[in-house]
Formats: C-alpha cells, structure tokens, sequence
C-alpha cells in the first residue's frame, strides 16, 4: 500500500527527471535547442505545481540548462521555495541551483535571509553544512551583515564539518561586509589552533587569503604560523602557510633570517615535490628581501638553483614549466647564479611544449650580456624558422626584440648587426608585430647617427623590394615596415647612393594598395626625395635634364595618390603635386631651385618622451574636468537645449573673462613656484639652460598665457625651424652629443624609442625633432615640477574588494568593537548559547560614532532594497518562515547586540526629549518601557539610547515601519527605583564575569521598545511590536497590556473579550531576558496621529515575595507610521502626479545644512518614503499609505534650504505628514 | 582562490561548470569555449599549466588541468594556489568521484551532475579548498546520500539506477511499458513488476558494469 503511494508520487514527480532530460536532449542533437525549449515550458508548468517534489525535480533540470547556457533566473522565487523546503534532498538541489545562478543583483536573495538562518541553526548539521556552501557562493553585502553573526557562532560549533565550513565562509563575509573582520578576527585566530586538521586548515587559508592582499597587518601572526609550519604535518598546510611567508617576508627581514634554515631542512627532507617547490619559492622570495641586509645566503641560492635544475631536468614537463618559472625570479635579483645554467635553459628551447619554451624566453631575457647576445639571438633566429605556430614565432620575434633593446641596446655592439637582423625578421610572414620592428629601425636609425648610412642603404633594398612584403601578407602588420623604410629613406636622404631609383620605387602604381597612413609616408618622403635629387642633380651643372625628368616623374605618378581615399594621402599627393608643377616651371625657366625646396625640408626632428606631454602640471586654478560652460542639463526640452546653445556662447565668453582674474589670485604663488623652478633647473647639470629671451617671455607671462608658457619649456614638436628657439637647441645638442656622444647612446635610447613610436603613431615624421638624449631625461622628470604627482604609480584597483580588508588587526577591540555591528534576528528562547551571548554584551552595535553617517546611507539604501523586496516578503516571508515556531518571535531584535555599552551626554540627550511620563515607583525593577523618559538621568539616558539603538536597528533589519520621532513611539516606564538608585557601575560588572556582566548590562529594570507597523494586508491594521527586557534580578511574570482604545483605534483583543480587558503577554521574563510581543490595532481613519494611553501591569517575583507592579505609557501613532516604504518607478510616478487626483502643499525647511543625501536619508528612514528619481540637488519621493494613498515628494535643496513640494490624495494626512517631516528636521 | 572549475570532455561538451564569481551565462559559455580551446590543442605529454585564459581574469591566473581519458578537468585559480597542489586537488577529485560512481565514467558525469557538484561542494567551498582528504570526503558524501534516501523509501537506494515507468509517458525508454528501467542509458526493462524489481535489478547491476567496462574509466585510462 505504501509502495502504491510512493510510486503515484513518484510518478508524478518523476514528470521527466533530470537524466531523462539529459537523455532527451542527447536524443535532439539536430534540434537541441528547439527540444529544450519545449523542456523549458514543462518546467515552467511543474513549478507552478504546489508539489515541491514535482518543483525541485524541475529546478534540478534548470541547473543543468543553466550549465548548458540558459539563463534560468527568471525561475529564482522558485529556487527560493525548493531552499525552503523541510526536506534535505530539496533543500540541497534548491542550494545548488541558488549557487549556480544566484548573485548579487538577484533579488529574491533578499527573501533567503531568513531561510538561511534558519538552515544554519537547524539540528542537522548537513541542512547546516548545505546552506553554507550555497551561501559561499552568493552572498551579498546584506547577507553577509545579516549572517555575520550566526556565521561566527558555527564557528565553535560542535561538529568540525560546521566548524571547517564556517571558518571558510568568513572570508566570503569579510569580502562583503569588512566591518565584520575586526570583531571575528580573534575567533578565527583561535581556528588555528582547532584540534581538528580540517578546520585549521580552513584558518590556514582564510588568512592567507587575507593576508595576501593585506601582509602588514598579518605580521603579528608570524610566531604562530611558524609554530605551525614547524608542527604540522599536512602538506596543504604547510604549502598556504609557506606561501604566505613568502607574502610577509618582504615587509620583515628579520622573519626571513629565522625562516631560511627551516625552509632548508623541508627541501632537504620532504619528498612531496609541490612543498618543495613553495619552499625554493619562498626562500627566492626572502632572498630577494635579504638581497642587500644578508651577506652570506649564497649558499642558500646555490641550494635553490641546484633544486631548480633538478626540477628542470626532470622529465615532468609540470616540474619542469615550474622550475623555469622559479629561476625566473631568481634571475631578477641574482642573474649570475642562474647564468650558470645557460645551457639548460638553451637546451628549454628546443623544448616540445610551448609553455616551456616561453618560460625558457622569458630567462633569456636576463643571461644576455654583451659576449653572448649575438650567440643568443641566432640561436633565437633559428627558432623562428623552425616555429610553426605564429603566436609562439611572435613571441619569439618580439622577445628578440626585446632582449636586444633592453636597457638601451645595453648589449648591443654592432648596430649593423641589428639593423641586419630587422631587415631579417621582416621576412617573417604573417606577424603581428610588424610596427614593433618598424619603430626598432626607425628608433635606431633616428638615435644611433652612426648606422644611417647603412641603415638608409638597407631600407632602399627594403622599398625597392617592397613587393616581396606586400604580395602575400597585404593584410599582416609586416607592411609597417615600409614605413619605417620609408621615412628613414626620406629623412636621411643624403645618405642614399641612388635617390632616383628609390624615389621610383616609392611611387610604383603598387604602392597605392598599402594601408593609408604608409601611403602618406611614401608621399611625403617622395617629397623629400625630390629635394635631394634637386641638390645633386643641379650641384652638377648642365644635368637640369635628369632633374626635370626627376619632376616628371613625379607629376606622372602623384596624381595615383592624389585619387586615394585616404585624406592624408589625397590631401598631401595634391600639395605636393603642385608643388612639383610650380617647381617644374622654374626648372624649364632654369631657375635654381634645389636649394629653396631643400629648405621646405630643413633642420632636423627630435623626439620627445611619450609621458612628457602628459607630465605638463595643471597650472594652478585650472580644472581640465570642470564645464567650461554649465552641463546641458538631461531634462530640458529640445527647444530649451537650443536656448541653450545661445547662451553658451555667452558662458564662454564669461569664462574668458575669469580665467585671468582665477590667475591673478594665484600670481605670487605661481611668481613663488617659478623661482623654485628656476632654482632646481640651476641646479640640475642636465637642464638646459632657457635662452634668455625665452626666459623672458616666460616671466613676462601672466594668467592665461602661463599656461602655454610651460609648453614651451617642454620643446615640443611644434616648434618651428629656423627660429631661434630651435637653433639654439640644435647648437646645445650638437656640443652635447660631441661630448657624451657614446653615453648618450646607451642612456636614452630606449626612452627615445618609445617616444619615436608613439610620435608616428599619430603625427608622422614631420614633428619628429631629435634632441639629445640627456636631455630628453630631463624633460621626462624636469617637466613633473612641483605639482606634478605620480599619477602612474598608483596601479591599485580601486574597486579592489580587498582594499577594504585593510584593516589593522593587532589594535585591541574597542568594547564597542567586540561584537559584530550587526542586529540579529533571534529565537525567541533568547539566549542562544552562553558563548555568544555573553559576546554580545561586550558589544555595542556601532563601534564607531563616524562611521554612522555612512552606515545611514547604508541603511537607507537597504531600505530601499527591502522595500522593493517587500511585495514578495509577503509570501516569502510566510514560505521562509514556515517552519520557524513562532514567526513573531522571532522577529524579536537582538537588543542585546545593539547596546552600546556607555552612551555619551549628548546623544543620551538627543534621545531623551520626551516627556517624563512614570514616576519611580516600582520596586524590584522590571520594567516596560518606552517613549517618555525617566527620571533618573543617568539611567534614563543609558536606558533611552539603547532603545533609540533598538529601534534603528529594527528598522533596518525588518522592513517594520517604525516610527522615529524619538520617544514618540518608545514608552518609558519607570520603575524599579530601588533598583535604579543602586550605583552599579556597568563597566566593572562587566569587567567580572561573562556572566555577571551579563547581568550587567541588562540594566536593572525592563524596558520596552515598541515599533509601529502597517499592516499591508489589511488596510485598517497596524501591528506594534513591543520588546520587554527584564533589567532586574527577578523573574517577571505575568505581564499584561492594556491600551485605552479610542474611536479611533482600537487594540484587537480575542474574541469574547471585553473592550477593556487587558492582553496576556505570552511569555514570562527570567531576569536579562528580552522578548518582543506584538500587538495589533484596528485604525479607522489614518488622516490623524494618535495617542493610546496605556499600562502594563506585571509580578515580580523574587525568591521571597513577589510584587505586583504597573507601567504607564503613551502609544503614539504617527502619520508616518501608516505610511509604508512602496517602491514606484518613475514613469508610474510621473504617471501618478498627472493624473490630477493629487493635491498638493509644500513645506520650506530653511537652516539644514547637513548633504542632500542624509536628508534624503532620513526621510526614507524616519517616514517611510522611497526614492523615485534624484537628480543633482532635487529628488522626487514616494510612499503609499495602509490605506492606499499615493504621498509623492519633490524635495530640492539649495543653499541650507530644503523645499518640499508634496502631493497627496488626501489632504489632511499629507499636512500631518509634512508637520513630522518638519519636527524630524527641526530636532537635527 | 580557485576562480572556476570546468569539466567539458574531448569536444568540448560542459559536463560542469563551477563560477566562483559571477559571470553572465553568455560568458560562461564563451569562457568555457575558449578554455576548452586552449586546452585542447595541447598534446598530452606537456605541462598541465597555462597563462593567459583571457576572460577569466588577468595575468595572474592560472589555467591548470588534467585530461582524463575522454574528460578534461580545469581548474582556473590565482596566484595563492600551489600548483601542484592543485594537480593533486584534481587527482582526489577523481579519485573521490570514482569511488563514488564506481569506476566512474563520463556517462556518470553527464547523467548525474548534481552528484558531482554534491562531491565537489564538499571539496571545494566558495573557491577555497575545504577538504583533501578523501575518505573524509566520501563519508560526508555518502552520509549525506543516504539522509536523501532515508527520506524517501527505504528500498529505494537498492535500486537507484533504475526508475518505474508508466506506458504512454513522454519522454521514457522507446518501449514505453509499465515496468522497472534501468536509468542508465541500456533501455532495458528488467521487471515488469512495480514490486521487487530486486533479482532481476542485481542481475542488471552486473550489466551495467560491463557497460562500464565496456567505456574505459577515467582513472584506468589515466593509469
């Protein structure tokens, strides 16, 4: 009989389960994607099926689709529900599915919170285990914050399964939510010291995960880890903790000292080869952070190498790649001890795997020298021939490349050697590099002056040979090589034996295939050509004939380029072309010409650096990022952007007029900085010295011209021959080159190359200028003068999560630090374990007060989150929460986290304004609670914070609609004089004993802190969640809750009961116990706030009598306690003000000068209103009452005052409203 | 950290995926694509790691995986991780899957990915290795297995490889008649009863390993 039900539910379920999925779509290989989508459509209609085995069957299938690439999240509430499930089996196929597809803008996640935390306390440490994994893969910053303390609870659980589990997942919670490292931060330490090998070594990798990314802070952990590293015997442990060594060495010499025979003795004994291998690793990296404090470790190197070698030699291409890899490291701080092994990294070459062979390259890099470069590079030359893949002849191309120009050309001693060697690799086909190979030449040919002539000769070849280039790889890099041949031909022309055959070849018809930017070369330095052709050919008289034929030809072949379609070419082809007619003229009137168009091409070009330009300070009170004029604003009208335009032009001509004022205000701080300028210039041997009439441009400039007057400093390319300026450097570089001439060579080349490259890039030849090397290095460090910053060495990641971790762990924990910054939904026995709680009250719940601010936001844009997340709560909540007892209870803050363990005057003040409502008559100190204020100062303030503490927190975690208006909602009642008079210094209480301080904290009377939500279901409802805390030594019983009911609202009482009977508080309080209750009230009109009168009336019972004691307080409903935070997109909201149903009314707010988005903050967070749109210093806002009004805000700010534009269908409440928003404003 | 996990077998089929960070599922599939690429032109006797999987994050990590007859396993990780460490990581992977699929083969990987992802989360957690040991491995696993089972029927882990059918459903084995199937992919009916499929089950049981045999193992190709 059982069997029969089984199998109908089985049946039903097994619908198609996933193998048969499988199955199917292996079936449908023509038509897979056709035949998931009908599986797509079943599963959608198993999950709207209420069988959740018939629903996680389907979500099983769907994990499998996403894997396959089907974006499966529109099915995430369902996901949510199989997680829910009380049955492991669906519980862990929804956990997986969540992990496969969840993330942090899923959001459903939101709806998980509960769920999850249900999951970690469960009894069965596999639901426990389950929900940790899924959480390590999705969890968000909310979660993270929610969960942070049920996670550092399970991590002193029983089970070293939890434990292990827990300890990981804390790094996924520091990632999210960095306030949580400090307060956990000592339990994980603890972890390393676990008896289990499973959860130490989960710490283990926590914190070298942490410690990676953030080593200063971890160096404190030193001794223990070494500890460790001596006492353990798990290889994976080992291998995290001697990795992080290597992470922490740099930043302690002395740690490595004491490592290194340590690490010695594990390479000599172990047999595992990847502890081994962490260990050379790790003493390379504490050699290189001894290389200079430690004389003698040579025979540690010499260990290392010899270790290497044995790895490299070792017939596992693993060992081997990682070997080289390790040598690598070595090389950079001691090349020579890894240049002993030359031949075996030569021999890496040959190798079959590609890795290897990279890795070999990359050591070559650093065994060159002088002797051997030549030997190395034709080694090199012939693996190029033999390469068959073009990525791994790339990279041999350009590591040749490399290699040679390293540091200068450093190694190089025959530059006809390289240029032969370009010229070479210029017959590779197919490369990608041809611009590298390109700016080598032309880099060589530009600086070393030596080799132009060869190389000039060389690149005639090159251009007369171009076809060979060009046939086959039209579309490769490799044809970029001609222009570098190009424009060294035409630069250096009176180098060339024969400029009328390269001038032929430079304008063959064919030439107009190349890309665009070549062709403009090969035109230009025609150009150049002609003009030498001129000189040589009128230098001999007689032979006009040759030189007409020279215009000839040009005129009969530019005219290919003047057609191009390239504007360049066209632009510079017809220039040139009736240049050349014009000139042809004069020679056929034999009038002398050579030398007027050699002058077109006079002087010669220098490089500048690439960053120089970049290096140019800002001059000071010029913002590059500010509008010149103001930004066309998103949300005018087109006719209203032409307006604009007009009154652009105006704008600019405004700015004109303030920009000298701007640098007038700053010319004796400029006048200052130009003198320091000056002074440091004197003092550099390697400035050259201004000529005094640009010195005196240059201090004659004032405002605006200042600016171009750095310019000039720089020498720019703009510069134009013939003028003195120019001549002047010319003259100065010739003297210098004479004299440093071999220097020079080796300094800058690298520096010129770069900038040679960068140049032609954009702005051809034309603008290059060769100035001397020395000083180019002036320009690149003389032009960041004084404000110059070093932008380019901050390389870090701003949106580096781990830039967050940085956090110093060694400082002591502030009390107000203990405990995670976190409230936590709790069970309503209260007390969890002993452990946590007695945490917990060494705890306050915002360590620090500056971070509040921030935290504000945070919240209010949880708020907002929660909002959106509300609708669904509905359901979610009952789904996620069906298991859980007592749903209500559990809702019960933990306050105990939140109490901040000493208050300061002024915020106990802020929070005591309201009235004193009680007078101090209980005796034994129980006591209820809230909004007015007691008596004593001292306590009541304490007492007052906590609960203002309370309700914040509250209010963050649930999406409860509290009211803020501080006593407002909170009751105080007073009580338990006795008590309350006896000076208990909390703090050394506290100091005592867990458990005493325990006692402590709890303060010694009750206190109660209500919060005031709407209902959403019922219209008329309004629920107030009342928190009882028991501060006496006794045990209270009895509680009963009483509110005088007015014809407005009405407290719900069971049925039967009278309307003044009072309501039986559920549950008893054991001394320092808290527990929340909830109560509901019928609202009739919601236009008015409220006040209920009402008493609690409770025993206290000690161990020989047992008083009977009461408590009054005032209830008091807000307007904005019937508001509820709805979220509304805009289009609905512009929709909603359009209408016209709304009426309107407006409040003005003058004297606020706190931003604009704590304003905005705090009315989200105080009355319940969500953010629709915010644009710059105006936002519009909306929320929705129980009853379903629409409330819509516009609040701008300008200048401390806030204008509110408010909207309503219902006047009266919007008035009301308006008045709290007023009241919240004016108490701040 | 270990950034994915990817098992996709000689043509490059995913036989599972594991993000530890989120991607898009179009750049999951790209990046298994190009992993797969990447991977697969290498010969078998070179090293079993490689730079540069572009999409999976910059230079600093690593491509490091082991082919196994017709499967390749890839683990993406970053500098913190060891990477012979890693290889051996693989090893107790398969190692761990084969003892629990009994000489396990690549139709247990595409027919039961939920295992394996069970297995795996129980070695690998949010990226960060969480157990290398296999027999704890193992009897986590299995421990958890049987939970499963014991929520459902008692007999029901007896006979797991097999599944009842109804005739007329979509989407069974071609014969479609009432009976017991094996679920693997033989589309044998070994008992006509909904009751006691048991002798026949054992009988097939042995079928389906020389099915098995039939398909090299993983770990016998790997030997």
């Amino acid at each position: 009989m059982a069997l029969k039900i089984v199998k109908g539910s089985i049946d039903r379920m097994f619908d198609k389960n996933l193998q048969d999925l499988v199955r199917g779509i292996r079936n449908h290989k023509e038509d897979e994607a056709k035949y998931i989508s009908t599986c797509i459509d079943e599963i959608k209609q198993e999950l709207k099926q209420d069988n959740i085995a018939v629903k996680s069957n389907a979500v099983c299938k769907l994990t499998y689709l996403q894997m396959l690439g089907y974006d499966v999240s529109w099915a995430a509430f369902n996901i949510v529900e199989v997680m829910s499930s009380s049955k492991f089996t669906y519980k862990r196929i929804g956990y997986l599915a969540a992990s496969q597809c969840f993330h942090e803008s899923t959001d459903v996640i939101m709806l998980t919170t509960n769920q999850i935390r249900k999951d970690l306390s469960s009894p069965n440490q596999y639901d426990t285990g389950v929900a940790l994994t899924g959480l390590s893969c999705f969890v968000t910053p909310d979660l993270a914050r929610d969960l942070a303390n049920d996670i550092m609870t399970l991590m002193s659980h029983t089970k070293p399964y939890i434990r292990k589990k827990a300890v990981l997942i804390m790094y996924k919670v520091f990632l999210k939510y960095p306030e949580s490292l400090r307060p956990a931060f000592p339990r994980m330490k603890e972890k390393l010291e676990d008896p289990d090998p499973g959860v130490q070594s989960a710490a283990v990798n926590v914190i070298c995960e942490l410690a990676r990314r953030n080593p200063k802070n971890y160096l404190s952990l030193a001794p223990l880890f070494f500890k460790l590293m001596t006492s353990s015997t798990n290889n994976w442990v080992l291998i995290k903790i001697i990795k992080l060594f290597g992470a922490l060495t740099p930043l302690e010499p002395r740690l490595g000292k004491k490592l290194i025979e340590p690490l010695t003795n594990l390479i000599h004994s172990t047999s595992a080869m990847s502890l081994l291998y962490e260990c050379v690793n790790t003493v390379i990296a504490v050699l290189i952070s001894l290389s200079s404090g430690m004389p003698n470790h040579s025979a540690s190197i010499q260990l290392c190498v010899q270790k290497l070698r044995i790895l490299i030699e070792d017939s596992d291409q693993n060992l081997k790649y990682l070997g080289l890899l390790a040598m690598s490291k070595i090389l950079k701080t001691h090349p020579k001890s890894v240049q002993s092994h030359k031949d075996l990294i030569l021999q890496c070459l040959d190798d079959k795997d590609e890795s290897i062979r990279l890795r070999a390259l990359d050591l070559l890099y650093g065994m060159v020298s002088k002797k051997n470069l030549m030997e190395i590079v034709k080694k090199l030359m012939l693996h190029v021939d033999k390469a068959e893949g073009t990525t791994y002849r790339d990279e041999l191309l350009t590591k040749i490349i490399d290699i040679c120009s390293q540091s200068n050309y450093q190694y190089i001693t025959n530059f006809e050697w390289y240029i032969s060697i370009l010229v070479e690799l210029t017959r590779l086909e197919g490369t990608r590099h041809g611009h590298l190979i390109a700016s080598q030449m032309l880099d060589v040919a530009i600086r070393v002056k030596a080799i132009r002539a060869f190389a000039v000769a060389q690149m005639a070849t090159l251009l007369d040979n171009a076809h060979l280039l060009t046939g086959n790889t039209q579309h490769s890099g490799i044809c970029e090589v001609l222009y570098a041949a190009a424009w060294i031909c035409g630069e250096f022309s009176e180098h060339l034996e024969d400029p009328m055959a390269t001038l032929e070849a430079m304008l063959r018809p064919k030439v107009a295939t190349l890309p665009g930017h070549i062709q403009a070369v090969y035109v230009q330095n025609a150009a150049k050509l002609f003009s030498t052709v001129l000189c040589g050919q009128e230098g001999a008289p007689a032979d006009s004939k040759v030189a007409q034929e020279t215009s000839q030809l040009l005129i009969d072949r530019l005219p290919v380029f003047v057609q191009s379609d390239n504007l360049e070419v066209q632009e510079r082809a017809s220039c040139i072309l009736q240049l050349v007619k014009y000139i042809q003229k004069l020679q056929q009137k034999d009038v002398e010409v050579a030398e007027e168009v050699t002058a077109l091409f006079a002087g010669e070009l220098n490089p500048v650096a690439p960053k120089a330009q970049k290096k140019v300070p800002v001059p000071e009170g010029l913002d590059l990022d500010a509008w010149i004029n103001e930004p066309p604003s998103g949300s005018e009208s087109e006719d209203e952007g032409r307006k604009t335009k007009g009154k652009a032009v105006f704008a600019k001509e405004e700015s004109r007029h303030t920009k000298p004022r701007y640098t007038e205000v700053d010319e004796k701080e400029l006048a200052k900085r130009r003198e320091v300028r000056k002074a440091e210039q004197a003092n550099n041997p390697f400035y050259i010295k201004a000529s005094p009439s640009s010195q005196k441009v240059y201090q004659e400039a004032v405002g605006v011209e200042h600016i171009p007057v750095v310019q000039i400093d720089l020498s720019v390319p703009l510069k134009v021959p013939g003028m003195p300026m120019s001549d002047q450097y010319v003259k100065l570089e010739e003297e210098r080159r004479e004299k440093n001439k071999t220097d020079r060579k080796k300094k800058d080349k690298k520096k010129r190359r770069e900038k040679g490259r960068q140049r032609r890039g954009d702005s051809g030849p034309e603008s290059e200028e060769d100035i001397t090397p020395a000083h180019m290095v002036d320009i690149v460090t003389e032009e960041m003068p004084e404000n110059a910053l070093p932008s380019d060495d901050d390389d870090k990641d701003p949106n580096d999560p781990h830039k967050a971790l940085n956090i110093d762990l060694d400082k002591p924990l502030a009390d107000s630090e203990k405990k995670l910054p976190v409230r936590t939904h709790r069970p309503d026995e209260v007390l969890k374990s002993p452990i946590e709680d007695a945490e917990g009250l060494e705890v306050t719940s915002e360590p620090k007060k500056k971070s509040r601010k921030e935290k504000k936001d945070k919240e209010s844009k949880k708020d907002k989150e929660k909002k959106k997340k509300k609708h669904k709560q509905e359901e979610g909540e009952d789904l996620m929460e069906a298991g859980s007892e007592e749903p209500v209870q559990s809702k019960v803050t933990n306050d105990v986290a939140a109490q901040p363990p000493a208050s300061t005057p002024e915020e106990a003040a802020a929070v005591t304004d309201a009235p004193p409502a009680s007078t101090p008559d209980a005796a034994s100190g129980v006591a209820a609670v809230v909004p007015d204020s007691e008596p004593e100062e001292t306590k009541s303030s304490k007492h007052k914070k906590k609960k203002q503490k309370r309700e914040k927190d509250k209010k963050k975690k649930h999406h409860h609609h509290h009211h803020h208006s501080d006593g407002a909602r909170e009751e105080s009642v007073q009580n338990g004089t006795v008590e309350d008079e006896e000076p208990l210094p909390p703090m050394s209480n506290y100091a005592l004993l867990a458990e005493n301080s325990y006692i402590k904290m709890m303060k010694q009377d009750a206190d109660e802190v209500c919060d005031i939500q709407g209902n959403l279901h019922d219209g008329s409802q309004v629920v107030v969640s009342v928190i009882f805390e028991n501060k006496c030594d006794s045990f209270i019983k009895s509680m009963e809750f009483n509110v005088m009911d007015s014809l407005n609202s009405k407290l719900q009482r069971p049925e039967g009961a009278g309307p003044h009977d009072s309501l039986t508080v559920p549950f008893h309080l054991p001394p320092g116990i808290s527990n929340e209750a909830r109560f509901i009230f019928s609202v009739q009109s919601i236009v008015m706030p409220q006040k209920l009168k009402g008493t609690l009336t409770f025993i206290v019972k000690t161990e020989d009598s047992s008083t009977h004691e009461k408590l009054d307080f005032k209830l008091h409903f807000t307007c904005t306690s019937y508001l509820i935070t709805t979220p509304c997109y805009s289009d609905a909201y512009a929709k909603l003000l359009e209408s016209g149903d709304l009426k309107g009314s407006s409040l003005k707010l003058e004297g606020i000068n706190q931003p604009f988005h704590h304003l905005l903050a705090r009315i989200c967070f105080h009355h319940h209103f969500s953010v629709v749109e915010r644009i710059d210093s105006c936002a519009s806002m909306y929320s929705r009452s129980i009853q379903g009004h629409h409330v819509c805000l516009l609040v701008k700010t300008a200048d401390q005052t806030v204008s509110i534009d408010a909207k309503c269908d219902e006047p009266g409440l919007l008035r009301n409203v308006l008045d709290e928003i007023k009241l919240t404003f004016s108490q701040c | 950290m270990i950034k994915a996990i990817l098992i996709f077998n000689n043509h490059g089929k995913p036989r599972l995926s594991k993000f530890y960070e989120h991607y898009s599922e179009d750049t999951e599939q790209q990046i298994i694509r190009e992993t797969f690429h990447l991977v697969s032109k290498r010969d078998e006797n070179v090293c079993n790691f490689l730079e540069g999987g572009m999409l999976i994050g910059g230079s600093e990590n690593k491509l490091i995986y082991r082919h196994y007859a017709t499967l390749y396993f890839v683990f993406c990780v970053d500098s913190s991780e060891s990477e012979l460490g890693i290889l051996d990581l693989i090893q107790v992977f398969v190692e761990t899957l084969d003892k629990c699929f009994e000489n396990v083969c690549e139709l247990d990987l595409i027919f039961h990915v939920d295992k394996v992802h069970n297995i795996l989360a129980e070695m690998v957690m949010g990226g960060m290795v969480l157990e290398t040991n296999m027999n704890e491995i193992i009897t986590q696993v299995d421990a958890q297995n049987k939970m499963e089972k014991s929520e459902f029927f008692p007999f029901f882990s007896l006979y797991r490889h097999l599944s009842f059918s109804l005739p007329g459903r979509t989407g069974r084995h071609s014969p479609q008649e009432f009976g017991w199937y094996c679920r693997c992919t033989c589309s044998c009916c070994i008992c006509r009863k909904e009751h006691e499929p048991s002798r026949n089950a054992q009988k097939h049981q042995h079928r389906r390993h020389q099915h098995k045999s039939a398909k090299l193992t993983l770990l016998q190709i790997a030997a």
